[in-house]
């Protein structure tokens, strides 16, 4: 099951990054075909305004990867120094973290991006900074953990009683340490940043068209459900594709990285 | 037991008052004078004025803010730029509708959710076992909103036996109310009844080879009592906290649900709010959600106390 | 008629590995009232031999054939229902870990009273009352406190004789108590000891007690049988065995004892026990044993006898060539 996962996996980014160079242009319209059945020309159909479908989702898949990627980039460039900073300065400044990271852990995103919208606008910007928020809490709960677990090791506690500096036991052991449980936890992070570009755009709060995301697909899918469903079948479909891709991968990695876990 | 309450009460004033502070922020972020935000692009300036008088918007910031909570726990949320009305009247007329979508939503993700979990974990590698982890992986990887349009399609638009969208409510009409929540609450179920499935089927496979379980089986007693008594006891506390961590997600999701199948909830509202920046509405829905969120998130943790004796009697936390 | 009796029980599991042979050929017979002791290293298949009566084995996954007969009734192909009348009524099991083998979730009195409830049809009244008199029986102050507490809230010791407590609730027949006082200091293990020879001695309850410590085995118990590599090895009254013990292996536990050491020093069985995936047709100690011989290594010494009511199977019992 996990090398289904990462099959899914590749094919996703192959299609993110490749897709955009074989398929035509997303923004092309073709008057003379809209809302068509997929067909030799069109494979997955075009839309009302005679756009390829098959040119959009693969420029959408560019989309997708972008949010997951990025949003899991930011929380880990802003959580991994956090959760550090608690776990070595444990008497004063990890009780208030902990605290915030705990009420903020279930914290709506949508709440989140939806007040971002409100003062940023609706954007890809907003998206990846709502996105990566709501992964924060989670990285910081790593980083920190394993902080402490790291200066419980003999090995370690000798390192420091050796007179080692805090930046050598960050970078020498506690960083190294975070790899797998992080690695574990992109594999959580990205397929839900997947989906929550996709909501949010689908929602008007996240990407705007004409730029095509799979969520704006959606959209424009739900309006014509009765008259052209393939709309709304693919872009849906690539979703699930990725992120049950992202979730096999997740599951495998986890019972190979992480033995603490009981699955 | 009154000690963990207390702590849990004080860190949901914490969350509260942090979020008012960002709300009353975020609202004096946005360019433009608050006064002519808070009324609308087309106000006229006798009531952007009448505004700046209501909420205290000439004095100093912390003035401001003080008079803003003030405002907010007298129930004044402002007028909705949109039809004038109290944002406070709105909230009342929406609310019901998202909190009966959730607590339909909820049910579904429990019974479905918790059910096939205890089936999986006592078949473990079984056909049953197979068939609810497979459902449980799909379930988790696809989004709610595409199976809501998947849910119309079939369901309205193929076989025409379920409405597409609308809402009737319930005291007006309890039978079409429910014909039309149905949908929309199996849609926004499903995803929790995965999360729930999975978490249900690990715990309750860790309870079953415990050896508590072995000893409950030396007494003679029947499977049902082993599992449905001894193990799953021991698993409810797992239960009760993934349904404290999806909290977030429920809400998020009753957004979507909402407006896909055009139900005039509080996700809708805001949706609606975001998109014609009727700031008034905003600020007031995203206070409530977070409100909302507070209280439930509290109620969890209470629960989860009642459910571990260790915490109950000696007042630890969960970590 | 013996109250119980095994015949060429043969347990094996199916794991990731392999099929796993943990108990090969054990007969033994319990009376009312005995005491018999299962000896033998972990691993030697002495739980799984006892876990195999009341069928606490994981039943997806352990190949069981031979025959258990409890009054002359076999338990191995008795309808599941019927099983369970038996579990925690006629056979009961007092468990090894105590700190896992009580349910965190439940009070202690509740606990006990569901066996009771079960198995006796009692009221919740009454059943309260008989646990707080089990409670005291096992020897823990202050029953009635005790009764609302959860497992948590006790120490090690306390939770071992909650467990105790539970097991002889309904007086059964057959007691199995799997390394009982391991967990417990010296003073308390001497009181559970005095707890299972008072329910001998007034409802002539048979116990088979799993334990590796031969030091307990000479305190109560009738009879012991050593096993070894799921094997029975040796087979005699205890004081018969601590006598002239025949088979080696009973002799290097004997040397392990604290009282046997030398200058100090406990003599250790050099070696390891060998895998339970095979089971080739030799001696399966030959490779550990000081005395083995050719004859050892071409073929399985049988259980024999070696004198009045005393077994064991070793081609050199007690080191003669």
């Amino acid at each position: 099951m996990p090398m289904a996962g990462l099959v899914l996996v590749v094919a996703f980014v192959l299609l993110a990054l490749l897709g955009p160079l074989v398929t035509g242009d997303p923004a092309a319209q073709d008057y003379l075909a809209t809302l068509a059945p997929p067909s030799g020309a069109h494979p997955m159909g075009t839309d009302d305004l005679g756009r390829d479908a098959f040119a959009r989702i693969a420029h959408g898949a560019q989309v997708s990867l972008q949010a997951g990627v990025l949003s899991t980039l930011l929380a880990m460039v802003v959580g991994i120094p956090i959760g550090l900073v608690a776990g070595f300065y444990r008497r004063w400044l990890d009780p208030i973290v902990m605290r915030l990271v705990d009420v903020t852990l279930a914290f709506p995103f949508l709440v989140f991006a939806v007040g971002l919208a409100a003062i940023i606008g609706p954007s890809l910007k907003g998206v990846v900074l709502a996105l990566g928020f709501s992964q924060l809490p989670a990285i910081i709960r790593i980083t920190r953990g394993e902080v402490l677990a790291v200066r419980e090791m003999d090995y370690v506690a000798a390192a420091i009683a050796d007179g080692a500096g805090d930046g050598h036991i960050i970078f020498r052991y506690v960083l190294p340490n975070c790899a797998s449980p992080l690695i574990v936890q992109a594999t959580v992070a990205i397929p839900a940043a997947i989906i929550g570009e996709a909501t949010l755009s689908f929602l008007g709060l996240g990407v705007q068209p004409p730029t095509p995301s799979w969520g704006v697909m959606l959209t424009t899918a739900q309006q014509y459900l009765s008259d052209a469903p393939w709309l709304a079948i693919w872009p849906g479909l690539m979703i699930a594709l990725a992120t049950l891709g992202f979730n096999l991968l997740g599951d495998g990695l986890r019972d190979v990285l992480d033995p603490r876990s009981h699955r | 037991m009154l000690w963990f309450i207390l702590r849990r009460c004080g860190s949901a004033v914490l969350v509260l008052f942090l979020s008012s502070v960002l709300i009353f922020l975020g609202i004096r972020a946005l360019p433009g004078d608050p006064a002519t935000v808070m009324a609308g692009q087309e106000a006229s300036p006798a009531a952007i004025e009448a505004i700046r008088k209501e909420f205290g918007l000439d004095k100093p910031l912390p003035a401001q803010y003080l008079d803003y909570v003030g405002q907010t726990l007298t129930g004044n949320f402002g007028r909705s730029t949109q039809d004038q009305l109290p944002v406070a009247d709105i909230l009342a007329e929406r609310l019901p509708v998202t909190l009966e979508l959730s607590l339909l939503a909820m049910l579904v993700a429990i019974v479905v959710g918790v059910g096939a979990g205890i089936v999986a974990a006592v078949r473990r590698g079984k056909l049953a076992d197979y068939v609810a982890t497979g459902f449980g992986l799909a379930g988790l990887s696809i989004p709610h909103f595409w199976l809501g349009l998947l849910g119309i399609l079939l369901f309205a638009v193929t076989w025409r036996v379920l409405p597409a969208s609308g809402y009737v409510p319930f005291t007006e009409d309890p039978a079409g109310n429910l014909q039309r929540m149905i949908l929309p609450a199996l849609v926004l179920g499903t995803g929790f009844a995965a999360i729930l499935m999975r978490q249900t089927r690990s715990a309750m496979l860790g309870a079953l080879s415990a050896d508590y379980v072995r000893t409950a089986r030396s007494k003679g007693l029947s499977e049902a009592k082993v599992v449905g008594a001894h193990a799953l006891r021991n698993s409810l506390t797992t239960v009760v906290t993934v349904l404290g961590l999806q909290l977030g997600a429920l809400i998020s999701g009753a957004v979507v649900t909402e407006q896909i199948f055009v139900i005039p909830g509080f996700g809708k509202l805001t949706v609606d709010a975001v998109l014609t920046r009727n700031y008034p509405v905003i600020q007031a829905v995203v206070l409530v959600t977070v409100i909302g969120y507070v209280v439930v998130n509290l109620l969890v943790d209470i629960a989860y106390a009642f459910l571990n004796p260790r915490i109950r009697l000696s007042g630890g936390t969960r970590d | 008629m013996s109250l119980l009796e095994i015949t060429d029980l043969k347990v094996g599991f199916d794991t990731e590995d392999g099929h796993v042979q943990a108990v090969r050929d054990i007969s033994l017979t319990l009376d009312e009232g005995e005491i018999l002791a299962l000896c033998g290293e972990s691993g030697c298949g002495k739980s799984v031999t006892a876990m195999s009566i009341p069928r606490l084995l994981p039943p997806a996954t352990t190949r069981l054939t031979g025959s258990i007969r409890l009054d002359g009734r076999e338990l191995t192909t008795l309808p599941e229902p019927e099983m369970r009348q038996v579990r925690g009524k006629t056979v009961s099991v007092v468990f090894q870990e105590p700190m896992t083998s009580l349910n965190p979730s439940f009070t202690v009195g509740y606990q006990i009273t569901e066996v009771l409830r079960r198995h006796e049809r009692l009221s919740r009244q009454a059943a309260n009352q008989r646990a707080v008199e089990l409670l005291e029986l096992v020897g823990i102050p202050a029953p009635v406190r005790r009764m609302k507490e959860y497992p948590h809230q006790l120490s090690g010791g306390m939770r071992q004789r909650v467990m105790i407590a539970i097991a002889v609730a309904c007086s059964p027949r057959v007691l199995i108590a799997d390394e009982p006082t391991t967990a417990l200091d010296v003073t308390i293990q001497a009181g559970v000891l005095d707890v299972f020879r008072d329910l001998r001695d007034r409802l002539g309850t048979a116990i088979i007690l799993i334990t590796h410590d031969l030091g307990v085995v000479a305190d109560i118990a009738d009879r012991a049988m050593v096993m070894y590599a799921g094997r029975a090895v040796e087979q005699a009254p205890v004081a018969e065995l601590f006598a002239r013990p025949r088979h080696p292996y009973t002799l290097g536990l004997m040397n392990a004892l604290p009282s046997a050491a030398v200058n100090g020093r406990l003599a250790e069985i050099p070696g390891m026990v060998p895998s339970p995936l095979s089971d080739p047709d030799q001696c399966a100690f030959h490779d550990r044993c000081r005395f083995a011989q050719d004859d050892c290594r071409a073929s399985r010494p049988p259980l024999e006898r070696q004198g009045d009511d005393h077994l064991a199977a070793c081609f050199h019992p007690g080191g003669q060539s």
